[in-house]
């Protein structure tokens, strides 16, 4: 309006001082189709750059050393070990291997003992552990000098003595010219832990876990869950309030429902931690609330607002004569709807249906507060689960800028991206073919 | 309309300048857990001293520690030591750092009120956050399944926790982790095999909190206030400031205060133990 009224003001002066106010007009009509393209092609650029620096910052993880940056582990060098895995070292320094029993440079692991032939070992000898901080309390603080000059060598004399030992160490500090001590190579980070791994471990030392299998699980079962929850529920209540519902109960529900969309998503997580997950433990009498049961269910809720409003517009968007055309030829109500209404609202109803599954899969707090956040591979709805989502805003507060845990938390930001573009181009894809057929 | 603008201008700028010169107003940043103590001992400190202003934001021990080396905070607030490759980061930047322990804080382990098991050694502990031992009947409770519940890794009170009780080792995979304190004791209230652990403070009556031995099962010792300051109870740990000893002298007098008797009572009524 303003901008009209603008114009006119400006053919009324062209009439005094025409050949400026032309040249003006054209002006502002150049500027605005300019700021037009650029606010489009900024906002493109945008979302480009945040791709990129998202796939940048995260596949960093894959030139991460699987032990921590700047630190090593060193044997006895009578040990004959050559090579340890990632999952070997935590194995190791959890407790839960507890001798050397080399073969052929390499570890076996307890599970593959039976059916080895114990006379090609060496005599297995116990595992010692030994962390950098515990040298400060074998020696005291003067004997490592001033800036610790003297610290390579006593870190030297206590590997020397251990037969045994095994020792986490900072780089720096390395007794490199002690030919009693043997430093194990340093692998990267391999692909196949990271999407093969069991276990998301990300702040053990000395070797962090990386395993997002678990997390994957957890997020796709969450989600699907809702979304089977959601959309028969917010389809269902779509058709209702497009065809059944009377004006004046349209008119109380339509804006009731678009009212949930506005409730914060931490009030639905307390909801849900208060009122839910206890429900759930006493209904289906398990040990634990906090399930991906009831995270499934808080998301259904959520999505449902999108659901249901996207739905309900696209289908009260079939023209009146479609409708009457239908009825006209002797087809029932509920024939009109599923015939007539639905396959022409199909392409809104796919819309619905992608922003719910968005809203599901991306959903944080609600989720990080229900789901008890344990890194298990889900069995059954009704166990604890860890989503990608709520790990990533659980953990990049502390995750040290540019380390191997804050790059796995951009990869896993890539992963969901990834989910979320491979069922929005399916969603497309499909509601293309239903209104071409 | 040009003079307004004008004059929101000069405004804009005498705000600008204000903060800019402001040399008074200093920053505090780090642990969760410190958040509640630091924000008190703020507000006593300008009462008491109107022309100075203290912030206090939250983040975690190692976010304190980093900003602290980008230098946009003044004082980080731990809930752990420093460690020691922060130490040597902030070496390469050409800091070094002063430590300061202001209180400190008992950690307490809880369970269902309705739990028959009150003692337990810290190698049972050990067992059952690691996923050793999985149901309470295996330490003289009632046959029900356990359920730990454990803090985020980002949290202070996770990696205290490891180091104490569970001796570095890796908590169990899959174990239950909540994003605050807040949720571990309203999980654990409502969970009947549950357990978990939680700062002094955050104790109240709907969960029971273990009375724990760290001798092999000699002496249980209850979580207490009484109990910590005596050194009887073992899972304690120190709650520090660190600063740049460049800026000593902006600090001085905050801190100051927090160690004096005035701030050491409010350590106590926030539910921490005095030094």
């Amino acid at each position: 309006m303003k901008l009209s009224s603008k114009n006119y003001n400006h053919k009324k002066k062209s009439n005094k001082h025409s050949p400026f106010s032309i040249f003006h007009s054209q002006l502002t009509e150049r500027l605005a189709r300019i700021a037009l393209t650029l606010s489009g092609g900024i906002t493109s650029l945008a979302i480009l750059l945040i791709v990129i620096f998202l796939f940048k910052e995260g596949f960093g993880l894959f030139k991460s050393p699987a032990v921590e940056k700047g630190y090593a582990l060193c044997v006895n060098a009578s040990n004959n070990i050559e090579q340890l895995t990632s999952f070997q070292i935590k194995e190791i320094f959890d407790g839960e291997i507890t001798q050397w029993k080399v073969e052929n440079g390499e570890l076996r692991m307890e599970n593959e003992e039976d059916n080895s032939q114990f006379s090609t070992l060496n005599s297995p000898f116990l595992i010692e552990l030994f962390h950098f901080e515990d040298i400060f309390s074998l020696y005291d603080e003067e004997e490592f000098g001033e800036n610790y000059e003297l610290l390579p060598e006593k870190l030297g004399e206590v590997i020397t003595q251990n037969q045994g030992i095994i020792a986490y160490i900072p780089e720096e500090y390395l007794p490199t010219e002690n030919p009693n001590v043997k430093i194990l190579p340093s692998e990267n980070i391999s692909i196949s832990d990271f999407f093969g791994g069991k276990e998301w471990l990300p702040t053990s030392t000395p070797s962090a876990q990386f395993g997002i299998l678990p997390l994957i699980a957890g997020t796709l079962l969450v989600s699907i869950f809702a979304i089977l929850i959601a959309l028969p529920l917010g389809l269902g209540v779509a058709i209702y309030l497009s065809e059944l519902a009377s004006e004046r109960i349209r008119k109380i529900m339509k804006p009731t429902i678009e009212l949930l969309a506005g409730i914060p998503s931490v009030v639905y997580g307390f909801f849900g931690l208060v009122v839910i997950v206890p429900l759930i433990q006493k209904i289906f009498d398990i040990p634990v609330g906090e399930t991906a049961f009831a995270g499934s269910l808080i998301l259904a809720i959520m999505a449902l607002p999108t659901i249901i409003t996207v739905a309900e517009d696209s289908m009260r968007n079939t023209p009146r004569s479609m409708r009457e055309a239908s009825l006209a030829l002797a087809a029932t109500k509920w024939q009109t709807v599923y015939k007539v209404v639905i396959p022409y609202a199909a392409s809104g109803i796919s819309t619905a249906v992608v922003l719910g599954i968005g809203r599901a899969i991306g959903e944080t707090m609600a989720v990080l507060m229900v789901t008890g956040n344990a890194a298990v591979i889900p069995h059954s709805l009704f166990q604890p689960v860890r989503t990608i989502p709520a790990t990533i805003a659980a953990e990049l507060g502390e995750a040290p800028a540019g380390g191997a845990h804050y790059q796995s938390l951009f990869l896993l930001g890539c992963i969901l991206f990834l989910i979320t573009m491979i069922i929005s181009v399916t969603a497309e894809i499909l509601s293309k073919r239903r209104v071409e057929s | 309309m040009r003079t307004q603008i004008l004059k929101a201008t000069i405004l804009a700028v005498m705000i600008l300048a204000a903060s800019v010169f402001e040399i008074q107003a200093q920053k505090i940043k780090g642990s969760d857990t410190m958040l509640p103590l630091s924000q008190k001992e703020a507000e006593a400190f300008m009462k008491k001293n109107p022309s100075k202003t203290v912030t206090v934001t939250g983040g975690g021990s190692g976010v304190g520690i980093s900003a602290l080396m980008e230098g946009t905070t003044d004082l980080a607030q731990l809930s752990r030591k420093i460690k020691f490759d922060e130490k040597k980061k902030l070496q390469e930047k050409g800091k070094t750092v002063k430590e300061v322990t202001v209180a400190y804080d008992a950690l307490a382990v809880i369970v269902h009120p309705t739990n028959k098991v009150t003692n337990l050694t810290r190698e049972q502990l050990e067992g059952i956050f690691t996923g050793k031992i999985k149901n309470w009947k295996e330490v003289g409770g009632a046959d029900m399944a356990i359920v730990p519940y454990s803090r985020e890794t980002s949290s202070g009170t996770y990696e205290f926790f490891k180091e104490s009780v569970l001796n570095k080792k890796n908590y169990m995979p899959g174990i239950m982790s909540m994003p605050a304190t807040g949720a571990i004791v309203q999980s654990i209230s409502q969970t009947k095999g549950a357990i978990g652990y939680v700062g002094l403070a955050y104790l109240n009556k709907s969960v029971k909190a273990i009375h724990v031995s760290y001798d092999g099962g000699k002496t249980f010792v209850q979580p207490s206030i009484a109990n910590a300051k005596n050194e009887t109870y073992p899972i304690v740990r120190p709650l520090y400031y660190y600063y740049d000893t460049k800026s000593e002298a902006k600090v001085k007098a905050f801190i100051d205060f927090v160690l004096s008797a005035e701030g050491q009572k409010i350590v106590s009524e926030i539910g921490f133990i005095g030094k």
